[in-house]
């Protein structure tokens, strides 16, 4: 980075000495938040496995596949919950990524104003919706579409594929992936769209003088300026959905068993930790349960990193951002 | 600094003020009322005067009418709503400068809290556990109210209540019954056409003293589902779906046909949901309501620290699925500051008339006088810095 | 796939290769439209149901009183609001500064080892469930002080929150062109003063966008106040006492057995989502001409 060497120009000592110690106060002060950042995950993680030692002594790697959980005789396996949590959030995180940058797209560059504004505002206001009306939402209307009117019609024509048959109830892990991409949506849609409006007019003009139709400048021009921002965003929405817990409780059925339909009842990590943690059986129980909860960080952890990895696979080692 | 709020920085200064001042604000909206909340807290509870209620040896349900206290309490979701009710009473009727936060952060939750003192008294669905009692062994479990456990059906066609035995519904939750017209069933209910449809069984998956007392009662009348599933606020269900909170499970019972679900009758009797009448330990089918629950209660012998199961009780009217909820006390305190107050209220919610009827007028059972007899020698056995709390 | 490459393709533009591409132009705008559709009409649905069962328990009591006692219908949450109030604000209030200092460290420091370290914790952060954060908070805060606060509340807020902005602040800081800032440098600003006065000023919209988000999120979460606030039925403005708060009592009252508690519960729903509402509106009002990216 060329900026360090920028210098002020022909100044006076003493100016040229404060304004050193102007940016030695500044970096220092933005040093600080950074090492407060590492100290609190730091702290996080001592915490969470200190607690959870005496279940990863107990039940050590396994943990992670053993499908039993079971309070009452202290056997304790994440192997469904992670497979839920695994199913339920990539699924949403596919589907919603994908439908936030076109609506982004099109409120960007598409819809006149007086359509785009009132949209946004819109969106955005969906994230404060508390998670207890989604999942009653999801509960008293899309499962109730669900079982009566779209299941019926996906085992009768569908029935055939492995996974699309079973039998379609008010409850279960179609409608908590559904239920998390309309959860994450507007988080990865309103962070696509700021990313999208911030790429410089003279990007779109540029390709467009060039004959460009408004496609081509889309995805020419547009879409890799702003693709470290849209995956900002959607780790930002998978990190909700990884985490979320009261909507999807309401709406997944709660059932220790890896689904075998898309209908099935099935669990969640973070969903087990809620419905649980506030009645533990015994301490082993806890501790099985922090441990849940640590894992769930761990697969945060990996997420990230693969998805940094295809990012940077795709661009190729470039930082499109930087260019101008 | 004032220049930072100047300039094109300025707006991110000013959100920040703005948040600043909206929490002072919204201090400063409701502030009024808990004006006197410091110094309520910091005066010491003079308790009522020993010399004047202590005349033949019985207290007054209001003993504690001259105390002052700020008291958190928290724990069992079910008892939330009645301990508001009889603390608002309380409050209200008897002692003006008592005012008791409680808050249903489930029994579990209680009683962690409990443990680690960061409040004043915990409840709980169910007593503390050996294990748990070795943490906090100075801990008097004391039984408040009763509760019980009513099975709840969606069949359509059906008018008058379903007739179960425990055997029946602990195969129907093992997955070993699949049918509605499964002959156990239509052996039980003579002259009810039960349809030949698969049955949904419906669970609470969130921890809960309501699944505790449940398959406390399946693992007394069914060896299977002993030694398959045991008793447990958390079991690991071998068939159905898990609804959150009693909510939960009235929701999938009533979108679900032909689905079968366990709630407290409490929360049936408000919802005016249909409830099977359930077969006791005498050969009796018992329909559960306030009476038959209090009766279940008298059918077994209270142990002396209380902790006693009274699912499956002796006695014709009990009904088999019931519990006591106890308060979780300390033994002795330091302080009389705050346990005073404490041991105060419960002395009023165990003896007082007016909080007996409150508790029937929100459908919650309270317990017998005779139960409330063998409860007084350990209430009055309780101490705070080094004398009784209650006057002798 | 540079602006280079894609701009060769295009002189190679013959009939049939224009109608094709015009033919793209349009389905691809169709799919815009359609996906555009497919997205908000849920949030319609969801938006007009909570409209539907919150307008009912709307009241001017449900803002000025207290809960009444259990199985009494009628009273308020004005506790759970003021609550609320005082807890986000707090949070806000601790949070951005640190989360925005974050953000600027990662887009000015942070395209380096140490710089990739932090934002893979901010982004782990970021996935930690609301109600672990709460557990940490109540070992770090409550434990200690044998007592549930409202600060200890705000301060696991605050760290839902500080990821979010952090992150958002990063990308929005490092979209700013490089030549806004080196007009600055040749101008001989310093570079604090380039970062706090011309950089985030330019970043700012999205920054802000990422502050509402934010907000909006940590107003709705119950889970992590469960073990630090705890919950207060009387109203109290104490921050280092036991604080209620909306979605604490929304939880509450809608899986409780009382009929008009689940119709408050929808009321207090709709009453979030309405001051929610109005603080975005308000904060685009005021800061609108600088708050808009692009016209």
């Amino acid at each position: 980075m060329a900026i360090e060497s920028v210098p002020a120009p022909l100044a006076r000592r003493g100016l040229r000495n404060r304004l050193k110690a102007g940016d030695w106060i500044f970096t220092t002060l933005v040093s600080a938040t950074a090492a407060l950042v590492v100290l609190i995950v730091l702290g996080l993680f001592y915490e969470l496995i200190s607690r959870a030692l005496p279940s990863i002594r107990k039940f050590g790697l396994p943990f992670l596949w053993e499908t039993q959980w079971n309070p009452v005789r202290e056997t304790f396996g994440a192997g469904t919950f992670i497979v839920g949590t695994l199913i339920t959030s990539v699924v949403a995180l596919v589907l919603a990524t994908v439908l936030a940058v076109l609506v982004a797209l099109f409120l960007v560059e598409i819809a006149p104003p007086w359509l785009s504004r009132p949209l946004s505002y819109l969106v955005e206001l969906l994230a404060a919706i508390p998670s207890v009306v989604y999942g009653l939402w999801g509960v008293f209307v899309m499962g109730v579409f669900i079982r009566d009117y779209f299941g019926p019609v996906v085992v009768d024509t569908l029935g055939w594929i492995p996974f699309f048959d079973g039998t379609p109830l008010i409850t279960g892990i179609f409608s908590a992936c559904l239920i998390l991409t309309i959860m994450i949506l507007p988080t990865i849609m309103a962070v696509s769209r700021d990313v999208i409006a911030a790429v410089p007019n003279s990007q779109r003009e540029g390709i467009m003088a060039l004959g460009a139709t408004r496609w081509e400048a889309i995805r020419i021009a547009i879409l890799p300026y702003a693709r470290s921002g849209v995956m900002g965003g959607a780790i930002l929405g998978l990190a909700r959905a990884v985490g979320e817990t009261l909507a999807v409780t309401l709406v997944i059925g709660n059932k220790v068993a890896i689904p075998s339909t898309i209908f099935d009842p099935a669990y969640t990590m973070a969903s087990v930790i809620a419905n649980q943690f506030t009645e533990v059986e015994n301490d082993m129980h806890r501790s099985a349960l922090i441990e849940i909860a640590l894992v769930l960080l761990v697969i945060t952890f990996v997420i990230n990193v693969v998805a940094r990895l295809l990012v940077w696979r795709v661009t190729r080692g470039q930082r499109v951002l930087v260019q101008e | 600094m004032t220049t930072l709020f100047r300039g094109r920085k300025g707006p991110l200064l000013w959100l920040l003020a703005a948040a600043a001042l909206v929490a002072l604000l919204a201090a400063a909206c409701g502030g009024d009322d808990d004006s006197n909340t410091p110094t309520a807290a910091a005066t010491t509870a003079t308790g009522g005067s020993p010399a004047a209620s202590s005349t033949a040896g019985t207290i007054a349900a209001d003993v504690g009418k001259n105390d002052k206290a700020d008291i958190t309490g928290a724990g069992s979701t079910f008892a939330a709503p009645i301990l508001q009710a009889w603390f608002d009473d309380y409050n209200k009727l008897v002692a003006k400068g008592v005012k008791v936060n409680y808050q249903s952060i489930g029994s579990g939750g209680g009683v962690q809290q409990y443990t680690e003192k960061t409040v004043d008294f915990g409840a709980s669905d169910a007593p503390l556990s050996d294990a748990e009692l070795a943490k906090a062994p100075d801990t008097l479990n004391l039984p408040f109210v009763l509760g019980s456990v009513v099975v709840t059906y969606n069949l359509d066609g059906v008018t008058k209540p379903l007739k179960f035995d425990g055997a029946t519904v602990a195969k129907i939750y093992l997955g070993d019954i699949k049918k509605w017209n499964d002959p156990a069933l239509t052996a039980l209910n003579p002259g009810v056409r039960l349809p030949d449809k698969e049955i949904v069984p419906a669970y609470r998956s969130d921890g809960s003293g309501t699944s505790f007392v449940f398959t406390d009662w399946l693992s007394k009348v069914s060896p299977d589902w002993k030694s398959k599933v045991g008793t447990s606020k958390n079991p690991s269900w071998p068939a159905g779906q898990g609804g959150k909170g009693n909510e939960g499970v009235t929701t999938i019972v009533k979108q679900t046909p032909n689905s079968i679900g366990y709630v407290e009758l409490t929360y049936a009797l408000i919802n005016k949901l249909p409830f099977a009448d359930v077969k006791n330990k005498s050969g009796a089918f018992v329909t559960p309501s306030i009476e038959t629950t209090a009766a279940a209660a008298a059918g077994v012998q209270l142990p002396a620290d209380f902790r006693v199961s009274i699912t499956d009780a002796e006695g014709a009217k009990a009904y088999p699925i019931a519990s006591y909820v106890y308060a979780l006390i300390r033994t002795s305190s330091d302080g009389c500051s705050k346990y005073r107050p404490v041991v105060n209220a419960f002395w009023w919610i165990l003896h007082s008339k007016d909080a007996s009827a409150t508790a029937s007028g929100l459908n919650y059972v309270p317990l017998p006088p005779e139960t409330v007899a063998k409860l007084d020698p350990a209430l009055k056995a309780l101490k705070c810095e080094g004398q009784s709390a209650l006057p002798q | 796939m540079n602006p280079r490459s894609g701009a060769s393709q295009l002189f190679l533009a013959s009939e049939g290769l224009y109608r094709r591409r015009r033919l793209a132009n349009r389905v691809m705008t169709a799919v815009m439209g359609i996906a555009a559709a497919i997205a908000v009409i849920p949030l319609f649905l969801i938006l007009f149901y909570l409209l539907q069962k919150g307008l009912r328990g709307l009241s001017l009591d449900l803002l000025t009183q207290d809960p009444n006692r259990p199985g009494r219908p009628g009273g308020g949450v004005r506790n759970s609001i003021v609550g609320s109030g005082i807890m986000v604000g707090l949070a806000t209030a601790i949070g951005v500064p640190i989360a925005i200092g974050c953000g600027v460290f990662l887009a000015e420091f942070g395209q380096n080892r140490a710089g990739l370290v932090i934002r893979f914790l901010v982004d782990v952060m970021a996935g930690i469930p609301s109600i672990t954060v709460g557990l940490f908070i109540y070992g770090l805060i409550v434990l200690p002080q044998k007592q549930f606060t409202a600060f200890a509340g705000a301060v696991a807020l605050a760290i839902i929150l500080l990821p979010v902005v952090a992150r958002i602040t990063e990308e929005m800081v490092l979209l700013v062109p490089r030549s806004v800032r080196e007009a600055a440098y040749a101008l001989g600003a310093p570079r604090w003063k380039t970062t706090l006065r011309i950089v985030l000023p330019t970043a700012l919209p999205g920054i802000i966008t990422g502050v509402l988000l934010a907000v909006s999120r940590i107003a709705g979460e119950a889970a992590p106040l469960l073990f630090t606030a705890l919950g207060n039925q009387f109203n109290s403005t104490n921050v280092f006492h036991a604080m209620d708060a909306l979605p604490l009592r929304i939880f509450v009252y809608a899986v409780g057995p009382y009929d008009y508690w689940h119709e408050q519960a929808w009321a207090m729903s709709l009453l979030l989502v309405t001051i929610i509402l109005f603080i975005s509106l308000a904060v685009r009002a005021i800061f609108g001409s600088r708050v808009t990216v692009r016209q």
